[in-house]
């Protein structure tokens, strides 16, 4: 089960990576890697799970912090550009 | 049984990803896509966290503090892609009644000195 976790988490990923590249907009895929960094954080956990070992709940925490600092910095981006 | 819930909770998240996933792809406008994202991700991380809570035995704070961190952040950050969103790319939404937001970002585009302590 924890395999076809993973597999379905994959699945999620690519969706959200194929926005993040179609686009259209650029909030469109600022949207689109946040939900990509947190898809990636839970694979991380899933992985940990399955391995049976913390040693990448760090890992974890980092990338949830650097996931919003930067959509935060995607967001102003697009404020100061327009467009 | 432990290991059940554990397969089932992380499961059920994951199907919650992938129904994000799908969202994001076939929703027509960016608000749209932005409310299958962060909903139904943030759900899914919180079932995946639950399962890692379960299952492993030590450093059970560091995943707590994660799946806090991202169900904090994940509001505010859609706040702030969807109002930058609503102020740059020019969507246009049919509101009935008064649209606050967009009279705020015209005075503060017309006005002087908004420009100053804007963006």
């Amino acid at each position: 089960m924890i395999i076809a976790a993973l597999a379905l988490l994959t699945v999620g990923g690519a969706c959200f990576l194929a926005r993040a590249i179609i686009g259209p907009s650029l909030a469109d895929r600022v949207v689109a890697i946040d939900a990509l960094v947190v898809t990636i954080v839970a694979a991380i956990f899933v992985n940990s799970i399955r391995i049976d070992s913390t040693k990448f709940a760090d890992v974890g925490v980092v990338v949830a912090f650097i996931g919003f600092v930067g959509t935060t910095a995607g967001a102003r981006f697009i404020e100061r550009r327009g467009g | 049984m432990g290991e059940i819930a554990t397969g089932l909770l992380a499961l059920a998240g994951s199907l919650l990803v992938v129904l994000a996933g799908i969202g994001i792809l076939r929703f027509e406008d960016v608000y749209a896509r932005m409310h299958a994202a962060t909903k139904a991700s943030t759900l899914g991380i919180a079932l995946i966290g639950a399962a890692g809570v379960l299952a492993l035995d030590d450093d059970r704070a560091k995943i707590f503090l994660a799946v806090t961190f991202i169900f904090i952040t994940a509001p505010s950050a859609a706040h702030l892609v969807g109002r930058s969103a609503y102020h740059a790319e020019g969507i246009e939404i049919d509101l009935e009644g008064q649209d606050d937001l967009g009279a705020m970002l015209d005075e503060r585009t017309t006005s002087p000195e908004g420009d100053a302590q804007g963006a």
